[in-house]
This record gives C-alpha cells, sequence and structure tokens, in this order.
C-alpha cells in the first residue's frame, strides 16, 4: 500500500511549524540553532515527497544542497556561539541586548 | 542522449560564465594562500586583479545576446553581466577601502578578501539565476559569508552581537524561503523559472500562492524591507564599516535581481503587485522616519538603505520593462552611493569598535580639516536623498516615473514626500560636517583627529565613485541600456 504524498505534506508542515515556534520562544541560542535545523529538514521531506510524486528529480537533488548548506551554517553558527559565549558568558538571546536603545 | 557535442557545449557555457569562474578559482586560491603565508600584503592586490579581470570580461558580455547556460540553470549576457558588473564593481571598491580599514582596526586577515570573492560568486549565481536550484545555492553561499563578515571583531562584544542576529533571523528566513520553494515545484512540477511562470499562467493552486508568498519573505527579508528588516540597523552598526557598506548594496542588488527574475517570469503579474505595493510604502515611511531620530552615523544610514529599499520596490511594482529597469538602475547608483558613504565614514572612525558608538556629533568640524572627505561625503549625501543633477535623481526618476504610467500614483505621491523628509537628516550629516564647531563636548580631541590619515587608496575609491554618480546623474544612457534587457529577445528565453 502506497502512503499518498498528502501525508508526507503534513508531516512536513508540522515538523516545520514546530521548529518555527522553537525559534520564537526558546531563548537559548543552541536550542533556536537546533529549531532551524528541524525546518530546513521538514522542507527537505516535502521536497522528497513531491520530486517522487511529480516525478521531476530536481526536488531531490536540492535536498543534496539543502543538507550541504545546513552543514555549512551549522559551522558558521556555532563558532559565532562560542565566540559570544567568550565574550557574555551566556547563550540566552535575552542577554544580547546591546542595541536596544 | 547525444553526446558527440557535450564538451563543446561545456566550453561554450564556461565562456559564458567565464567571470563567476574567475572569482570562485581567485577565492579558492586566496585561502590557499592565506595558509601558507598568513596575512600576505600582496593577497588583497591579487583579489583586487582577480575582480578586475572579471569586469573586463563582463564588460564584453554587456552587449552579448541573453541565453542561458548549463541546461538553463543560470542565465548569461544582458542582463546578467549588468548585475555582475555591478556586484563586482561593489566587491573591488570594497576591498581597496577595506585593505587600510582592516589594518586600523588591526583585524587584516586575508581571509576577508577570500569571503568577499565567495560572497560574490554566490551574489552572481543568485543575480543571474534561472532556477529554483540556483537561487537557492547562491543565495546561501552569499548568506553565510556575510555572517562570518559581520562578525568579523569578534572581540568586539557590538560586532559579534550583530553577527548572532544576522546569522538567527537570516538562517530562520531561509526556511520560509526554503518552504517557498517546495510549494512553488510541487504545484508547477518545475524548477525553472520560466516553467512556473507558464504553469502559473493557466491555472493556479492555494499551494502555489502559499510558495510564492514565503518565497517573498525571504526575499524581503534579505533586502531588508518593512516588516522583515528588523536585524538591519543592529548587523549594520555592529559589522566593520566598508563590510558594512559591502552588504548593503551588493547583497541588496543581488537579492533584487533575483526578485525581479522571480517575478517578472514566475508570477502572474495583477496578483502581487498591491501587496507589493503596500510593503514599499510602509518600507519607504517608516526607514526614513526611524532614521530622523538616529544619533549614530552607521545606525542613520542603514534605517536610510531600509528607505532606499522602498524606493527600488516602487519600480517594481510597475510591473513594467521600464520599472525593472529602473529598479536595476537606481541599484547601480544606489552601490555607488552606498560604498561611498560608508568608505567615507570608515576613514573617520578612531573608536577601534567598527564606528558602533561613534555618534554623529563627533564628525564635526570634519569638512574643513578633511575637505576633500566633507566634498565627497557631500555629493553622496546629496545623491542619497535624491538632488539633481547626481545619480540619485534620475534613480529616483527611474522608479518613479513607470510606476505612475502603471496607475500607482499614490505610491509615487508617498515617496515623494518621503525623500522630502530624508533630506532632513542626510543634509543634517554635512550640516554637522561643515558648519558645526568641533568645540562640541563630544568631539574628538585634536591630537586623535590628526591621527586620521586618509590613504591615496581609499581616496581614488571614493572620488571615483563621486564622478561616477555625476556622470550617472548627467547622462541616462546606463538607463537605456537597463531598459533594453527587458526587450522581447530578452523576454523569451525559455529553459
Amino acid at each position: 500500500m502506497e502512503i499518498p504524498v498528502d501525508w508526507y505534506l503534513a508531516l512536513s508542515a508540522i515538523l516545520f511549524l514546530l521548529g518555527v515556534i522553537g525559534v520564537l520562544f526558546r531563548r537559548n541560542v543552541i536550542i533556536i540553532l537546533m529549531s532551524i535545523e528541524l525546518m530546513l529538514n521538514a522542507v527537505n521531506i516535502s521536497l522528497v515527497a513531491l520530486s517522487q510524486a511529480t516525478g521531476d528529480v530536481s526536488g531531490q537533488i536540492l535536498v543534496f544542497f539543502v543538507m550541504s548548506v545546513a552543514a555549512a551554517e551549522a559551522a558558521v553558527g556555532l563558532a559565532i556561539v562560542i565566540a559570544i559565549f567568550r565574550n557574555k558568558l551566556s547563550v540566552d538571546v535575552n542577554d544580547f541586548n546591546l542595541f536596544k536603545h | 542522449m547525444d553526446l558527440s557535442t557535450a564538451y563543446d557545449a561545456l566550453g561554450a557555457d564556461l565562456q559564458a560564465t567565464l567571470s563567476l569562474w574567475l572569482i570562485v578559482l581567485g577565492g579558492l586560491i586566496v585561502i590557499v594562500w592565506d595558509a601558507f603565508r598568513e596575512r600576505d600584503a600582496l593577497i588583497p592586490v591579487f583579489a583586487g586583479l582577480i575582480l578586475v579581470g572579471a569586469i573586463v570580461w563582463d564588460l564584453f558580455q554587456l552587449t552579448a545576446e541573453p541565453a542561458t547556460a548549463f541546461y538553463g540553470l543560470i542565465r548569461t549576457g544582458g542582463f546578467a553581466a549588468f548585475v555582475n558588473l555591478l556586484l563586482e564593481v561593489s566587491a573591488l571598491c570594497t576591498i581597496v577601502l577595506s585593505v587600510p580599514y582592516l589594518k586600523r582596526i588591526g583585524k587584516d586577515y586575508a581571509e576577508v578578501y577570500g569571503l568577499v570573492l565567495f560572497a560574490v560568486s554566490g551574489m552572481m549565481l543568485l543575480g543571474a539565476a534561472n532556477n529554483l536550484v540556483t537561487i537557492f545555492v547562491g543565495l546561501e553561499t552569499m548568506s553565510i559569508c556575510l555572517y562570518i563578515m559581520a562578525g568579523l571583531v569578534r572581540e568586539d562584544e557590538g560586532g559579534i552581537e550583530s553577527a548572532l542576529k544576522y546569522f538567527l533571523l537570516g538562517a530562520f528566513s531561509t526556511g520560509f524561503f526554503l518552504y517557498g520553494i517546495a510549494l512553488l515545484f510541487g504545484s508547477t512540477g518545475s524548477m525553472y523559472l520560466a516553467e512556473i511562470g507558464h504553469a502559473a499562467s493557466t491555472s493556479t493552486s492555494a499551494m502555489y500562492w502559499s510558495g510564492v508568498g514565503l518565497l517573498l519573505v525571504g526575499f524581503l527579508f534579505k533586502v531588508s524591507a518593512v516588516p522583515f528588516h528588523m536585524w538591519t540597523p543592529d548587523v549594520y552598526q555592529g559589522a566593520p564599516t566598508t563590510l558594512t557598506g559591502f552588504m548593503s548594496t551588493a547583497s541588496k542588488a543581488a537579492a533584487f535581481a533575483s526578485l525581479i527574475l522571480v517575478l517578472f517570469y514566475a508570477v502572474p503579474y495583477e496578483k502581487w503587485t498591491l501587496a507589493v505595493a503596500v510593503i514599499a510604502t510602509i518600507t519607504m515611511v517608516l526607514g526614513n522616519l526611524v532614521a530622523l531620530s538616529q544619533r549614530n552615523v552607521k545606525r542613520m544610514l542603514a534605517y536610510s538603505s531600509i528607505a532606499h529599499a522602498g524606493y527600488v520596490l516602487v519600480g517594481i511594482v510597475a510591473g513594467s520593462a521600464e520599472g525593472y529597469a529602473g529598479a536595476l538602475y537606481y541599484l547601480l547608483v544606489y552601490t555607488l552611493m552606498n560604498i561611498g558613504a560608508f568608505g567615507v565614514l570608515a576613514l573617520m572612525e578612531w573608536d577601534n569598535e567598527s564606528g558602533r558608538t561613534q555618534s554623529l556629533d563627533s564628525l564635526a568640524g570634519m569638512g574643513y580639516t578633511r575637505p576633500f572627505i566633507g566634498v565627497a561625503m557631500g555629493v553622496f549625501m546629496f545623491s542619497l536623498s535624491g538632488f539633481p543633477p547626481f545619480g540619485g535623481f534620475l534613480g529616483k526618476y527611474a522608479v518613479f516615473a513607470p510606476a505612475i504610467k502603471a496607475g500607482y500614483t499614490w505610491l509615487v505621491v508617498v515617496g515623494v514626500i518621503a525623500s522630502m523628509v530624508s533630506a532632513y537628516y542626510y543634509l543634517r550629516v554635512l550640516y554637522v560636517l561643515w558648519m558645526k564647531d568641533s568645540t562640541d563636548p563630544a568631539a574628538m580631541s585634536n591630537d586623535k583627529r590628526v591621527a586620521l590619515t586618509v590613504p591615496a587608496s581609499s581616496t581614488a575609491v571614493i572620488g571615483f565613485c563621486a564622478v561616477l554618480l555625476l556622470v550617472f546623474g548627467v547622462y541616462p544612457e546606463f538607463l537605456q541600456m537597463a531598459v533594453d534587457f527587458f526587450s522581447p529577445s530578452a523576454v523569451s528565453i525559455a529553459p
């Protein structure tokens, strides 16, 4: 029995929404980073499912690019988090408010 | 599939996109070079020469017939060459301005030049993309390089905080952007812009429009249009000044070029204009109003760059060939003005905190001690506020006139009023530079002032920008050239 594409899209939408909620409501930078990764990978599910449904392989090709981009983003993001932790000894975004006037 | 001509096709494609490969290769060489000979003074020279080579190549491509390369993944000739030239000139100016600036703040890492080259390669992919995959790859190549550049001064808490904000919000918007791509792909079954537009011209679904909406959110974030502008002032204020100039011009130009292509090829015109017109309105109004109350010069220029994104959007709203061409032309002038203005700011900086805490009043009287800086800043500020005979005036005309023709008179009225308001804060900079005495307690002491030298290379770049602005303000040939890119032959590019 084949699972209809709608289920994949629904799963992807729910995961994406969870990621968005995580970014908006969590205050720990590391958790925000994880939520962003969740968003990207939720889209990956959509892309693969839609690629399968439409019979066009380019969706799956994009998934490979997304995975490498996510890796690069994680590397740069964690480097920035380490640099800011050295400065402020905190990973709470509420502590980073130098520009509030 | 016949592969006997594959090498010939590959050769032709490589030739058409040679400037891109030159820049990528240059970036790789810079990174390896720096690994073996750290902070070699020749590295920026090499990076500059690579960019000069790419500029020369693209000047010849400017008149080439528009086409696509690599199975329709990327656009070449005409439009693409124009965008590439803009990006390369911006990067070249940035590199030349950055060398003395980074040395002064003690951050003269050679990786910066590699990052600039990589960022430009990403922007060139983005600005000439014909396919959603190319757009995504270009966008991310550009963004990741910019995140690193924003946090270059990592010991400064402001610099690294701005990098973190840029990174978090940028990655967040990437998620939306990517979801938009997935939905567009799912609803039309293609990644090619023209095929998406073709599928959308017959029927559109809710999935298609959610895809377009999410894609627009991603783009509007990158060009810092209100309500997706929150990151801009913080990032521009905290990042190293010359690199802020690069971020505010080249990355916006690339994102706008890509937005133009997406709207032009993949989205039916009547449906999106009102939404974009509303965004353009609030962007112009809010950007200019908030800029009025800024005391920090860099923060003020950040809000001004938000306002300028609004002007460019006016040209896009017009939706005609003239409107898109006007937007492109505006980006060209805007790049020159902003690179120049940030270049001047970089010269007047002494606090070693990338100008983060430098107030406007502390620049008092600089016009007399450094007349060249004062005059150049005058050109940039007059041009930014849109006075004739500078390039900024013709740029505003180029985006406003097509909008009137398309029936958006109210939008243009708002735009003109907004730019009149903007004259106040632009001219205040000149007032402080020329007419205010430096006896102000906030002004810096005299010995510090003497320590600020103006290197010949920076003088050359700032002078180049100022002169070019005057030339563009007097001769509108470039505008006509931009209009020609949207001629019927350019429109008919299919994958």
